[in-house]
């Protein structure tokens, strides 16, 4: 099993329901968040264009922030997901300098937080709370060693990218390009 | 024209505009950590060099300061956590992989041992001392007996822990700033050299305080190698190193330190030490002070600038 999630940047409008969505569903402090829009615009005028990317924790397969963990905090579910059980945490920011997305945050009460992929709704065998809010279905998650799954179709037949490849993660977080 | 906004806005304080985790007390750990390491490696060697009375300040009386240097840093650390009631947790894994549980475990060791070290050379130090308590006095007797395998062992964790004050940045691969493998024997020569600083401030011995001056000027050179090596290396990198690198050569933090690491800390005092050895009369605290302050900044600003470098945006 391998959770990914693929992201397409032609359709996404950068509304922001998908922050919103994760900040209700898993309880985020006022003023963090575990997933953010970026907007790229690349070229020079008039000959610019646009990219609208959803990015969040990548859940890398050669994930830095959980070999850096010297509590152990930071670690890998099954099925890939990188979380961070909150009582083990020291707060010693290892794994913030670690991630090259930076997509970890200190929360307020001590412990590290970021994208936990929805562990527990995705446990239930249901979707995450970004990918069934979004208004444009522009979010595909699901098992990439199924080759049926929503994220598998996703980028079956369609030009993808990885943020930052040469930071050597192997994230897995697919943006359709 | 090549611009990345965030429209939602992360708002993810001490991370936008960018990331900043770590404030003073991690240099001030990183620093009192390779100065504890320097004292307590040199103390270590004059002993298994069988030099203990010839050089008494760097075996007998300098490592007081590393015990307290090491609790100073351990206490810094500790500030820094975010989790302070949580901090035994370190203490109830070891992870290979993770530099900081190595730091862990080895100022765990090297503590208690420093000390040890200290305690055993109290009776020499203060004559008429006594621990009133029988145990603790046969302790110290088999310490003492026991003195050169006790030295050989601080000297290899203190190796241990001076490598590692740079070790824990440079694993930090999304760091290009940080991460290079030079860091490591850089922050070590660093560390070893304001360890000698410290103890040729305390000696009032003019022979032990020559014979550490040398070594220092030594350490200094490499150190002085080995910071032209980093930018070297960071020029011959990838466009993220190269940038991380551009904050020393023109950027923000050129000034800062060229000014006080590689002047102030390293040319002026190397230049004293010269001066010295060719027999110029030069205050004797003012070397020292220079070094510790070079070798303060110098952690300071590469935990400072190190936050900044990044692959993304
Ligand atoms: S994106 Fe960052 S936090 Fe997430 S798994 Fe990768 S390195 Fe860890
Ligand atoms: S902050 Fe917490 S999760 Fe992150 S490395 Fe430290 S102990 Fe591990």
């Amino acid at each position: 099993m391998r959770y990914a999630m693929a992201i397409d940047t032609k359709k996404c409008v950068g509304c922001g329901d998908c922050v919103v969505a994760c900040q209700t569903e898993n309880n985020v402090p006022h003023g963090y968040c575990r997933d953010w829009i970026v907007e790229r615009v690349d070229g020079t005028y008039p000959s610019l264009s646009l990219e609208l990317r959803s990015e969040r924790c990548n859940h890398c397969d050669n994930s830095p922030c959980v070999r850096c963990c010297p509590t152990g905090a930071s670690h890998i579910e099954e099925g890939g997901i990188v979380t961070v059980t909150h009582h083990k945490c020291i707060g010693c920011g290892a794994c913030i300098q670690s991630c090259p997305y930076d997509a970890r945050y200190s929360h307020p009460d001590g412990y590290v937080d970021k994208c936990t992929f929805c562990l527990h709704r995705v446990q239930k065998g249901q979707n995450t709370a970004c990918v069934d809010v979004c208004p444009t279905k522009c979010l595909y998650f699901g098992d990439l060693d199924d080759p049926n799954s929503d994220v598998s179709l996703a980028i079956k037949d369609r030009a993808w990218k990885v943020l930052a490849p040469e930071a050597g993660t192997k994230p897995q977080l697919f943006f359709l390009t | 024209m090549k611009e990345e906004l965030f429209v939602s806005g992360r708002n993810i304080p001490n991370i936008d505009p960018y990331l900043n985790i770590w404030h003073w007390q991690i240099p001030l750990y990183l620093f009192l950590g390779g100065l504890a390491a320097g004292i307590l490696f040199f103390a270590g060697f004059y002993v298994v060099r069988g030099k203990a009375d010839k050089m008494r300040t760097t075996v007998k009386i300098a490592p007081i300061i590393a015990p307290l240097a090491l609790v100073i840093g351990l206490g810094a650390l500790f500030w820094d956590l975010k989790h302070k009631l949580f901090f035994w947790q370190l203490y109830t894994t070891i992870r290979l992989d993770s530099p900081m549980s190595w730091g862990a475990w080895t100022l765990m060791a090297i503590t208690p041992l420093s000390f040890i070290w200290v305690a055993s050379y109290m009776k020499e130090l203060i004559p008429g001392w006594d621990w009133k308590l029988e145990i603790v006095n046969k302790m110290e007797a088999w310490v003492i007996k026991q003195r050169v395998a006790f030295a050989w062992v601080m000297m290899i964790l203190s190796i241990i822990l001076g490598v590692y004050t740079g070790i824990l940045l440079s694993a930090f691969n999304a760091r290009p700033l940080w991460n290079t493998s030079i860091l490591g024997p850089l922050f070590l020569v660093s560390g070893f050299s304001t360890g000698l600083a410290s103890i040729i401030w305390m000696s009032k011995d003019e022979k032990e305080r020559k014979k550490l001056g040398r070594i220092d000027l030594i350490f200094i050179i490499i150190e002085i190698f080995l910071i032209i090596h980093l930018f070297m290396g960071f020029r011959a990198g990838s466009e993220t190193a190269i940038e991380a690198a551009n904050l020393f050569l023109g950027g923000q933090f050129t000034v800062s330190f060229w000014v006080f690491v590689m002047v102030i800390g390293l040319i002026f005092p190397a230049l004293f030490e010269t001066l010295e050895i060719w027999g110029m009369h030069i205050p004797k605290w003012l070397p020292p002070v220079m070094i510790l302050f070079g070798g303060f900044m110098f952690r300071f600003i590469m935990v400072e600038a190190g936050q900044i470098t990044r692959y993304l945006y």
